[in-house]
């Protein structure tokens, strides 16, 4: 009798072993998993802000002064289009000046300076799959930088390259109205300067 | 003729440095060229002009100009959303 007691919970264990291990051994790595320590790329604010510095010199070395001063007091570059005939028109304004601003990580956004109405949006990137420190995102005065040269070195390839959108798709048309409103007021601001630095200097009262 | 390279992370990086009216240099630098443009690169070379600045991008060595000072490589355009 007691032997047969003896067996039948030997057979009981082993059954129920058989079925527990499974759940033992998974929860056991999942534990491990948890504990273990994932290598990747440290996020160093110091380092993206080292980049970005540098960008800027990079930038303003390139561009000319006006640029330079428009990108570090708006945030933009306006760069004129090149093409006879601006990409996208056939209507009854083909054939206006139109130009460009160029935004950090957002799309190259096309419109009439003359009128202020805003054409299309260019979505670009500059993607480096290298990714050299985890991130393939250039330094923004970089994106900056490679959307100047992409546009004034062969501005229809860009153009061809790009995703092209209506405005309002990811650039607020608001937000472009009151650059656009900045713009002026800071090209006002900036000629009111310089013909102030070309005027002949008046000779103090008394002398 | 100096080569640099947008770098994320970084900015740009010095990849290689010589001078185009050297035999060995110029080799060199063709070579480096190739590299980065084989490797997904686009080339731009800055240029000076009256009040206006502008770049020229280079498809290969032959259409940088000879007295340019520097060669800007920055990843391709793609398309972006």
């Amino acid at each position: 009798m007691l032997l047969a007691l003896a067996a039948t919970a030997l057979v009981v264990v082993a059954l129920l072993w058989e079925a527990a291990t499974p759940r033992v051994t998974e929860a056991l790595e999942r534990r491990r998993a948890r504990r273990q320590i994932v290598s990747a790329p440290d996020y160093d604010p110091g380092r993206e802000r080292r980049a970005e510095a540098r960008a800027r010199q990079l930038l303003k070395s390139c561009v000319n002064d006006e640029e330079w001063a428009m990108y570090r007091d708006l945030g933009f570059v306006r760069v004129w289009g090149m093409q006879a005939e601006r990409p996208g028109g056939h209507d009854a304004a083909s054939g206006t000046p139109y130009a460009y601003l160029i935004y950090p990580h957002k799309p190259i956004l096309a419109y009439l300076p003359q009128t202020g109405r805003l054409l299309n949006e260019y979505c670009v990137a500059f993607p480096d799959q290298t990714r050299p420190y985890g991130s393939a995102r250039l330094p923004d005065s970089d994106d900056v930088l490679a959307k100047w040269m992409a546009l004034t070195g062969d501005e229809r390839r860009l153009i061809a390259t790009a995703n092209l959108h209506l405005p309002g798709r990811q650039l607020d048309p608001r937000q472009v109205k009151r650059d656009l409103w900045r713009l002026r007021q800071w090209e006002r601001e900036r000629a009111r300067g310089e013909s102030r630095e070309g005027e002949p200097r008046q000779a103090p009262a008394g002398q | 003729m100096k080569f640099l390279r947008m770098k994320p992370g970084h900015g740009e990086v010095l990849i290689a440095e010589g001078d185009v009216e050297l035999r060995e240099d110029e080799q060199r630098l063709v070579e480096e060229f190739r590299r980065q443009l084989d490797a997904g690169m686009w080339a731009a070379v800055p240029l000076d002009g009256e009040g206006r600045r502008t770049a020229q991008l280079a498809r290969t060595f032959a259409e940088v100009p000879r007295d340019a000072e520097r060669v800007i490589f920055f990843p391709r355009a793609a398309g972006g959303r």
